[in-house]
């Protein structure tokens, strides 16, 4: 991606990262562009939530550094890294609410942590993000009695609460009808152009995220394996982001977690 | 073999060796991270209602019976030595001085102890803590800060009301039902109790009792493996260690206080 210096938003560079004894990054190196969408894509259990939460300061890189506006999030201290995690949002996967608190009070919990505003106006903001979603009516239901596409809105309503500069959206679209799925879609496309905020989406649904991304990675045996504008993805040689595109079982990624051969495991049980 | 043995016992060590560290950050954390006292304040109070109001049923009846029983069998004794007056003392030194802040250490650690490690390793599975820091909250301070101070505050309360209450008990068998002097019970009791040795100390045992349990139920909680078998034996972990611990500090306390 041909950009300054100062248009990245975030900067992955040689990152290596693993769980135990299990690798997951391995010399990756990603940029993600200020006032774009993109988005990660790549199949399940890859790491793609790992790669989240290492931006997000969460989890700390075994080698190579995660830049955000410039400066490095690993090398921050406790008080930094806070302070910068103020401009930055989260949508998780399990959603994530307090299970403690009505969908109003979880909308409402980052403006009331962060800002001193009255009550009225919190009220007026929480109702404005709820109607985005679509879920102004469900501001008094607590977070057990919302069906798992509801609960994912409600904390996408809560990720844009305080409008940050950088979103993560982590599987924005799972579990998703096809109405609430244009919605989510739109809403995530409106932000970023009206705000000029930076958004990372983390998908599978590769329609989804081919219409609303300006920059797709796809992500697959430690590292980056193919990226793009969606057009250039689409013309992409590689046989892999190929496979992952048109979502065919068989192909050069295997879709089983790694195993003895089948034939044979079943004819040692016999 | 023996190299082998070495290195798991190396392992372990530093195994145990970390967890009490991240035990002792968590600590601090909850007791340097002050909240805002006004956004602490509500969160303080709520806790106190859940840890230390909906802990008071059990601490009654509890103290009740245990009063009973202690006046029950020290008034069987006492009476063979015709020394039945010092009823009274003998239910108030025991309760003030041991079974009130021990009794209720432990009857805590069953009912809030547990309650609590549960709460925090179901927050941790559902990634609400992980969620609250990326908000830039800490949870230390959010979460498990309150819930340290309202158990430390509501505890030696607690261990009052139910030494309190055992009292009452003791009078309601020794008095009116075996038949001790009812006078005769309250002023033995003011001679022979003194304010620092048996009062204090008894709250200073409760204080100490406080900051065990909550600490090792809000560490076993927080440090949880996130899953259902995680949070099960952490809450198992909790009244088992925390109800040891309690023990073990009382011998030491007791030698401190009483043995010289
Ligand atoms: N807490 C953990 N401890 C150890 N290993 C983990 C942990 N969390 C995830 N992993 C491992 O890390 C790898 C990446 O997990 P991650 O959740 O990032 O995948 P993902 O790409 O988000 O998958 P999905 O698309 O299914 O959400 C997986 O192999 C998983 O087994
Ligand atoms: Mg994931």
């Amino acid at each position: 991606m041909e950009s300054t210096l100062s248009d990245i938003m975030v900067d992955i560079q040689n990152l290596s990262f693993s769980r135990g004894d299990n690798l997951i990054y391995d010399g990756m190196n990603m940029t993600v562009e200020k006032g774009k969408v993109t988005a990660i894509m790549g199949p399940s259990g890859i790491g793609k939530t790992t790669l989240l939460k290492l931006i997000g300061g969460q989890l700390r890189p075994d080698s190579g550094d995660i830049l955000f506006r410039g400066r490095s999030i690993p090398k921050m201290n406790r008080s930094e890294l806070y302070q910068t995690r103020k401009d930055m949002s989260m949508l998780f996967q399990s959603g994530a609410l307090f299970s403690e608190m009505s969908v109003f009070d979880n909308v409402a919990f980052p403006i009331r942590e962060h800002t001193k505003l009255p009550e009225s106006l919190i009220k007026i903001m929480v109702l404005m993000k709820l109607e985005a979603v679509g879920l102004r009516g469900a501001r008094d239901l607590m977070p057990a009695e919302l069906s798992g596409g509801m609960a994912r809105r409600a904390a996408l309503a809560r990720a844009i609460a305080l409008d940050p500069q950088l979103i993560m959206y982590d599987e924005p679209f799972a579990g998703q009808d096809p109405i609430s799925m244009g919605i989510v879609v739109k809403l995530i496309r409106a932000l970023n152009n009206a705000l000029g905020l930076t958004s990372i989406v983390v998908s599978h649904d590769v329609t989804e995220v081919m219409s609303i991304a300006d920059y797709v990675y796809v992500v697959a045996e430690k590292h980056v394996i193919g990226e793009g504008t969606p057009e250039q993805l689409r013309q992409h040689e590689s046989p892999l982001v190929q496979q992952f595109l048109k979502g065919e079982a068989d192909g050069a990624v295997p879709f089983h977690y790694k195993a003895a051969p089948y034939a044979d495991e079943l004819m040692e049980l016999l | 073999m023996v190299l082998d043995q070495l290195q798991r016992m190396g392992a372990a060590t530093i195994h145990s060796v970390m967890g009490l560290g991240r035990a002792a950050l968590m600590l601090l954390g909850a007791i340097f991270g002050k909240p805002s006292i006004r956004k602490g304040t509500p969160l303080l109070i709520k806790q106190l209602y859940v840890v230390g109001v909906l802990s008071l049923l059990i601490i009654l009846v509890s103290g009740l019976f245990i009063g009973m029983v202690l006046a029950l069998q020290g008034y069987t004794v006492l009476v063979k030595f015709g020394a039945e007056q010092m009823l009274g003392p003998l239910v108030a030194l025991s309760l003030l001085r041991e079974l009130g802040p021990v009794v209720t250490a432990l009857l805590f650690a069953g009912r809030a102890g547990s309650a609590l490690t549960a709460e925090i390793g179901l927050m941790k599975a559902t990634e609400q803590l992980s969620s609250m820091e990326m908000m830039a909250v800490d949870p230390l301070r959010r979460i498990i800060s309150p819930r340290f101070w309202a158990g430390v505050i509501s505890m030696p309360l607690l261990a009052i009301i139910f030494t309190a209450v055992g009292i009452l008990g003791g009078h309601l068998v020794g008095v009116d039902w075996l038949g001790v002097d009812g006078g005769g019970y309250w002023s033995a009791m003011q001679a022979n109790v003194d304010l620092y040795q048996d009062v204090f100390n008894g709250i200073i045992k409760s204080i100490v009792f406080a900051f065990i349990v909550m600490w090792i139920a809000l560490h076993k909680g927080f440090d949880a493996v996130p899953t259902s078998e995680g949070i099960s034996r952490a809450t198992t972990e909790t009244v088992v260690t925390a109800s040891l611990a309690v023990l073990a500090f009382d011998f030491i306390l007791t030698a401190l206080m009483f043995g010289g």
